[in-house]
């Protein structure tokens, strides 16, 4: 019996971990962009520009990801063709193109409009219960059932099967010591 | 039995009710500027639309905040393309002439748009009583934390954000907010002469 229980924490933690994983590389890889880019995008003499110009425009893409759209309904400002959001994408470039850190061009704009701004809100004080709750309600929920079927299935094993499983199906056998003792009613 | 059952159910949804409630006290579409208190973002803008009388200032002039010190100054994001915009044009006009012999300068902004635009819907208004500038990549209204026309900003004398007002605005509160900046420069005529070594 524990060992399903086992199996559904399991399952449940791999299916928790997935988009954790992915959100996390995509991060790394949003950094590792970072790290490479050069303080200031100028044209290297004799180089090619595009390389330089993709590395500026594929971070510009990431953070403007991460930032929302303020005329807009839930999009961010790389989604949303609006002007303003266009315009809030080249401030980004323009910023990182002057060799700010993407923490740095994030800090400006919830200094303009409060972290508000943010599509996800930052993971500390309140804002952790947006990250925690979840995890918490689904870990409560799990153990929540786990519990339950461990009591039915108890009851059954102790050879009060007909007694139990009727009580049971009746959803009043909440607790099986009351129920394999003298079923409630 | 049944009564733990309740209480245990009731103290799970009162937490869930409490804040179920506290969330339809809330504007969800309200954006709460961390402005007012700060330091207004400084620019430095082109006039398109010189203004009237004592309070105009010539085309293609740059008007820039680092040179208003020691000046309210009444910021206005608009454009041609706004409607709210034609509610608060007299309101603000009137407010402007109001004070043209005081340390009060009002600007007009324009947001997202193309200066003929502007100087037709001034000249359909009837002009305007102060000068207007653009913002080439809505850069200062970025700055400003800007979301939709019209915004309009109070800025007191030592370049802080004081007032920030979403929306059409009228004379009487511009002229409330106005009126206790200037009372509290004439109360303490050493701020202005704080801002001198800065």
């Amino acid at each position: 019996m524990s060992r399903v229980a086992l199996g559904i924490v399991a399952v449940a933690a791999m299916l928790l971990a997935a988009p954790v994983a992915r959100a996390q590389s995509a991060a790394q890889t949003a950094k590792d962009a970072a790290s490479q880019a050069p303080a200031a995008v100028r044209p290297p003499p004799g180089g090619t520009i595009s390389a330089a110009d993709s590395v500026l425009e594929a971070r510009t893409s990431a953070l403007a990801s991460t930032l929302r759209c303020p005329v807009c309904q839930g999009l961010s400002i790389q989604d949303s063709p609006s002007e303003l959001a266009q315009q809030m994408r080249s401030v980004v470039r323009d910023h990182l193109a002057a060799g700010k850190t993407d923490r740095e061009v994030r800090a400006y704009f919830i200094s303009k409009y409060g972290e508000w701004i943010l599509l996800s809100p930052q993971p500390y004080g309140f804002n952790l219960l947006v990250y925690a709750l979840p995890v918490f309600l689904l870990v409560g929920g799990l153990g929540f059932v786990v519990m339950k079927v461990r009591s039915w299935t108890a009851v059954s094993a102790n050879g009060v099967a007909a007694e139990g499983a009727a009580a049971a199906i009746a959803g009043q056998a909440s607790e099986p010591e009351q129920g394999t003792a003298s079923p409630v009613d | 039995m049944n009564w733990r059952r309740a209480s245990i159910a009731v103290l799970g949804a009162v937490p869930v009710i409490a804040l179920f409630a506290w969330g339809l006290t809330r504007d969800p579409n309200e954006i709460v500027s961390p402005l007012p208190g700060r330091q207004a973002p400084t620019f430095a803008l082109g006039v398109f639309a010189s203004g009237e009388g004592t309070l105009a200032r010539p085309v293609g002039d740059t008007i820039a905040l680092d040179r208003m010190r020691g000046q309210v100054v009444v910021l206005n994001f608009w454009a041609s393309w706004c409607l709210a915009c034609l509610d608060e044009h007299a309101e603000l006009s009137a407010a402007a002439l109001r004070y043209a012999e005081r340390p009060v300068q009002f600007v007009g902004v324009l947001y997202n748009d193309v200066a003929a635009a502007g100087t037709n819907w001034i000249a359909r208004q009837g002009g305007q009583a102060y000068p207007s500038v653009l913002d080439p990549g809505a850069r200062t209204a970025i700055d400003y934390g800007l979301y939709g026309v019209p915004e309009t900003f109070v800025i007191d004398g030592a370049g802080r954000v004081v007032y920030k007002h979403i929306g059409p605005v009228s004379a009487a509160l511009l002229r409330m907010k106005i009126d206790s900046l200037l009372a509290a420069s004439a109360v303490a005529p050493a701020a202005p002469a704080l801002d001198g070594p800065r």
